[in-house]
């Protein structure tokens, strides 16, 4: 092998095409004839829904077609169950999903009532202003507590007590030891985590080619191949026939895979019954609604102790709000109820929950996807007991970690993938150390931060741990092709949202077949390209789809090395791939190039032999046992205004560990990006619904994102305990810098105003919220 | 997020558009630097028949200095050109440094200073500076032309006197007496958010004693807040930390009415606002002793 290129942290080879704006996206397509769309929605929460008026505008100039859920006939039907409900033994589930248009009865604000196609944009809003719906509000059924209630109005009418599930999982016997312990503290926490806010809002174009019988779909979608296949199926049309292509995606976060959104569904089905290319792209205030969020949990949860600080058990019983629809099953509550275990060891845990339909959004996973809700629990319970056992919050994480020799580890529950909760490897005190060191507490807290003090000043430092369990299955695929070029085509089948896929999986081919990582071309989120494939989620492109792209070039190796020792008349190990060209080792004038090898693998004349296949080309797919435990430290200083309550972050340590890494630019960009949603999740972003459901702040002037000036520089370090589920002992990374940044605040901030007896017990926080938090501790 | 239909129109000249505000009134707007009115006419909460584009019109956009040594800003002025203006920086220095927290550069570069004040957003920094500096604004319509002070000028949340035939043409700013300091402040969320509080605050000293002060908010009630009683406080005293502190708890809880919203509470914002008057008093008084 020549010079490495798996590991180096190499620019991303997309860039030059995004940042001078020559990238493909979807409102990027523009057809001849193409038709826009707007859609009718719902201005309530909760509303009977009697007759749609759609007469006045049918004849408007510029509306080419108006449809209601009676005209979509048997095409009416309510989505997919995407993830059912894990192999459990104490479930209880009741399937609800969304519909395509809303009949009888609305279930949220902006959900689909109409949907009109129009000349342009402008036209089809025009017309949707003109369109009545016969709407009689009933109360809405808003508040998490109060939806459990037996007194609560029903989002769905036949389903008592709102109950969307409710799950019981339990390892030991958390009574039993209830009683042995030296400290039994219980707190109820309030976790609440926001939209995702891609910078590109969804969007879909369809077009049908009547002569060529074939159906062109461009959707901002994660997973274009499950796409392709649910709509070829819903379509009556051969997956052959149905292209689905992801391009360049502004963002994507989990909510881009929410299969099968109403717009998703329509837009196909429109573009083939008008004949005409008919294009969506939702803006940002339908965004606020119409795309799925993730929002709160209420935990009340006990934590077992002894007075040196080791955890005996947990219990943890909370609510969940899964809004009008949960097509996404439990993921979300599953990963808060295995998450919390965090990197602890924990031998008694009763965990319970009840996810429960409310006329808010749907909500699916938006990066952390529940994790950030367990992580928090875990964390503040282990604060809190610290500060009852006169404890440093470093040293008691210490003394609970699950020690190097632990692993696999076995949690005894089940995780969102429907295998055991088993942590393949890990190596937790190591990555503590390192993020102390890195921001150096102990000076802080013996020098620092009391000579700050002296002076009225309240800083204050926070280190909290987390685990991410990443990597799952089922699947992914790669082509890998030599072309005649010389130069190496991979497909995959995930779909791509700005992770940087087209250079590290180049580097992960690059590595095996001896070339640049810029003569590898990579297409992602083509269905043409490659169609087997589930989709970029659960922080697992790297591991499963990463894999996969190395299984495919050590089978083009393989292909290259055999036919490369017929052609030199050299034993296969003698030979070694650099610079584009296969060669004798030590004999630099033999060698031939992978252009003139991938000619003679698929020849004009003359036979290809039995049993092989012609070119130098692979498909490969690589499918996990189960998920990959990344860990990581997050440690932070910050500075809180006594007068006005805004808090300054002053440095943010991240130490990580994902295994191996493919390229730590990338991996640092991931991290980067992760903690500036954590950060707006802790301090800034707040879905805001009134009693009515109304959401209150549904523009970015008032829900608020953290911008650049919020976001610290970040300094990270990693450290690889590889896993051993794949070959490259990868884990996930792509969750990680978002999941632990809500109690990292609430440690720091506490530590800060050492003065106010404070206990941060939920989030978001805002200088309002620590105001009124201040005022009612002094009161 | 599309606007509703409307008709455009782009005159060159002033006549021209006080001609068509005349026939159009109520059911035209004009458009500065768009930045309120088109996303308010893009979530459709704003639908005008006619839109009347001010952006074309010579004559609308000047800083300069009058015969009486005012002076007087056009409404078509940037934001961003009067932010830059040494002019301005010299002979009106609360609105120099009013002018950064006004949301972000993007923003002022298209931002007028007269949109902003015709706008009379209570959120907005420069409708509370108008009413600290005692500005006169100068009003057009083909009926002829108005001067009213700023406190005149602004009547309600979203509302001023201006009829619908007239448009503002001109800010006058008129020169602060010596030994007169000010001082702008606001607690914002982010860095170019409306802020959750601001305030202003102009002071006179002779030697050490509050000869006149000023003291405006905004956020904190329908439009430009002037803390009246708290500023009469200060008037013929020593600027202690006592009668300070007695104009901030004044301030908060006398002069200013502040509503809750998803941002801040009442009580917060009554916080604030003695936080922020002890801030700019402080520096104005600073200021004029300078």
């Amino acid at each position: 092998m020549s010079t490495r290129v798996f590991g180096q942290p190499i620019r991303r080879q997309e860039d030059p095409r995004l940042l001078t704006g020559r990238a493909l996206f979807v409102d990027d397509i523009d057809l001849p004839g193409m038709l826009h769309v707007a859609f009718v929605r719902s201005d309530f929460a909760h509303a009977r829904l009697g007759t749609v008026d759609v007469n006045a505008v049918r004849d408007r100039p510029g509306v080419a077609a108006v449809y209601t859920a009676d005209d979509l006939g048997d095409y009416w039907q309510p989505g997919p169950l995407l993830v059912p409900p894990p192999p459990i033994e104490r479930i209880t589930f009741n399937q609800r999903t969304q519909v395509p248009l809303a009949k009888g009865k609305v279930h949220h604000v902006g959900e689909p009532i109409a949907v009109v196609v129009a000349e342009s944009r402008y036209l089809a809003e025009d017309a949707v202003a003109e369109i009545f719906a016969d709407l009689e509000p009933l109360d809405a059924v808003v508040d998490l507590e109060a939806a459990v209630a037996p007194d609560s109005p029903l989002v769905h009418d036949d389903i008592e007590g709102n109950l969307a599930a409710h799950v019981i999982q339990e390892k030991g016997d958390y009574q039993a030891v209830r009683g042995k312990a030296d400290l039994l503290l219980e707190r109820r926490f309030h976790y609440d985590h926001g939209t995702a806010a891609a910078m590109e809002n969804r969007g879909v174009v369809a077009a049908w080619d009547e002569r060529g019988q074939r159906l062109q779909i461009w959707d901002t979608t994660q997973a274009p191949i499950p796409i392709r296949n649910g709509l070829a199926g819903m379509l009556g049309l051969s997956e052959s026939q149905v292209q689905v292509v992801a391009p360049f995606l502004g963002g994507g976060f989990g909510p881009k895979i929410m299969m099968f959104y109403p717009e998703e569904v329509l837009i196909p089905w429109i573009a083939m019954r008008l004949g005409r290319p008919v294009k969506w792209i939702e803006d940002r205030q339908e965004n606020f609604f119409a795309t799925t969020q993730e929002r709160d949990q209420v935990h009340e949860a006990e934590l077992a102790m002894t007075r040196d600080g080791r955890i005996l058990g947990i219990r943890d019983v909370f609510l969940h709000d899964t809004g009008a629809y949960a097509p996404y099953g439990l993921t979300v509550p599953i990963n808060s109820q295995c998450t919390l275990l965090g990197p602890y060891d924990v031998p008694h845990y009763y965990s319970e929950f009840k996810a429960v339909f409310t006329n808010k959004p749907i909500v699916t996973p938006y990066r952390g996807a529940g994790r950030q809700h367990g992580v928090f629990v875990m964390e503040r319970l282990l604060d809190l007991a610290a500060r009852e056992l006169g404890l440093d919050p470093v040293e008691i994480r210490r003394r609970n970690y699950l020690p190097s020799d632990a692993f696999p580890h076995n949690h005894q529950i089940i995780y969102q993938d429907f295998t055991p909760l088993t942590y393949d490897s890990g190596n937790y005190e190591p990555i503590l150390d390192k993020a102390v060191e890195m921001i150096g507490y102990r000076d802080f807290v013996s020098e620092e931060q009391p000579r700050l003090r002296k002076q009225g000043r309240r800083v204050g430092i926070g280190v909290v741990s987390y685990v991410e369990g990443t990597g799952i299955g089922p699947y992914e695929g790669a082509r890998v092709t030599v072309q005649a070029s010389g130069k190496v085509h991979l497909a995959t089948g995930v779909g791509t949202q700005g992770q940087g896929h087209f250079t590290s999986f180049a580097q992960v081919v690059a590595e095996q077949l001896g070339v640049e990582v810029t003569d590898v071309s990579v297409t992602t989120g083509d269905t043409a390209e490659l169609h087997w494939g589930t989709g970029t989620f659960a922080s697992r492109g790297a591991v499963v789809a990463g894999n996969a792209c190395h299984a495919a070039a050590l089978e083009v190796r393989q292909k290259i090395l055999k036919l490369a020792s017929e052609e030199l008349e050299v034993a296969e190990e003698d030979l070694e791939l650099r610079d584009g060209k296969v060669g004798v080792r030590g004999v630099p004038e033999k060698v031939i190039a992978l252009g003139e090898l991938a000619q003679l693998a698929n020849p004009l004349r003359g036979a290809v032999k039995p049993g092989t296949e012609p070119g130098l080309e692979a498909t490969t797919y690589f499918g996990p046992d189960r998920g990959a435990t990344a860990a990581g430290v997050h440690a932070m200083i910050v500075e809180v205004d006594p007068e006005t309550w805004l808090v300054e972050c002053k440095r943010y340590v991240v130490v990580h560990d994902c295994g191996t890494v493919i390229n730590p630019l990338i991996l640092e960009g991931q991290i980067e990006g992760g903690v500036a949603q954590g950060i707006g999740n802790a301090f800034y972003e707040h879905l805001v619904f009134n009693s009515e459901g109304q959401l209150m702040n549904a523009s970015f002037m008032d829900y608020l994102l953290p911008t650049a000036t919020d976001v610290p520089p970040i300094e990270s370090a990693h450290l690889v305990t590889p896993s051993p589920l794949n070959p490259l002992g990868i884990k996930g990374a792509g969750e990680a810098g978002a999941i632990p940044v809500g109690p990292l605040f609430a440690q720091a901030i506490e530590n800060a105003l050492y003065d106010v007896d404070l206990e941060i017990l939920e989030i978001p926080l805002s200088p309002n919220r620590l105001f009124e938090l201040v005022a009612e501790q002094k009161e | 997020m599309k606007p509703a239909p409307f008709q455009y129109h782009a005159p060159s000249r002033l006549e021209e558009v006080l001609k068509l505000l005349a026939a159009h009134g109520d059911e035209a707007k004009v458009l500065a630097g768009g930045q309120s009115l088109v996303p308010t006419m893009n979530f459709r909460l704003a639908q005008p028949a006619v839109l009347i584009d001010l952006n074309r019109v010579e004559g609308l956009d000047g800083i300069r200095e009058d015969d009486d040594g005012r002076l007087r800003i056009g409404a078509m002025a940037r934001q961003r050109a009067v932010e830059r203006s040494p002019l301005v920086a010299e002979r009106a220095p609360l609105v120099h440094e009013t002018m950064p927290y006004i949301a972000h550069p993007q923003i002022r570069n298209r931002g007028t200073f007269g949109g902003s004040i015709a706008h009379a957003d209570p959120a907005a920094e420069l409708p509370a500076v108008m009413l600290a500096l005692r500005a006169q604004l100068l009003l057009r319509s083909r009926r002829g032309e108005r001067r009213l002070t700023a406190s005149e000028f602004f009547t309600g949340l979203f509302e001023t006197a201006l009829e619908p035939d007239e448009i503002l043409a001109e800010v006058v700013l008129p020169s602060l007496p010596p030994a007169t300091g000010w001082a702008f402040a606001e607690v914002s969320r982010r860095h170019g958010d409306y802020a959750l509080v601001g305030a202003a605050a102009v002071v006179t000293l002779d030697g050490d004693v509050c000869t006149d002060a000023r003291l405006t908010f905004l956020s904190v009630g329908e439009g430009p807040t002037e803390a009246a009683q708290a500023a009469a406080g200060l008037r013929g005293q020593n600027l202690t930390e006592a009668t300070v502190t007695a104009a901030a708890e004044t301030a908060a809880n006398v002069d200013i009415d502040p509503p809750s919203d998803i941002h801040a509470s009442e009580a917060y914002r009554r916080h604030l606002a003695g936080v922020l008057t002890k801030q700019v008093v402080n520096a104005a008084a600073k200021r004029a002793r300078a």
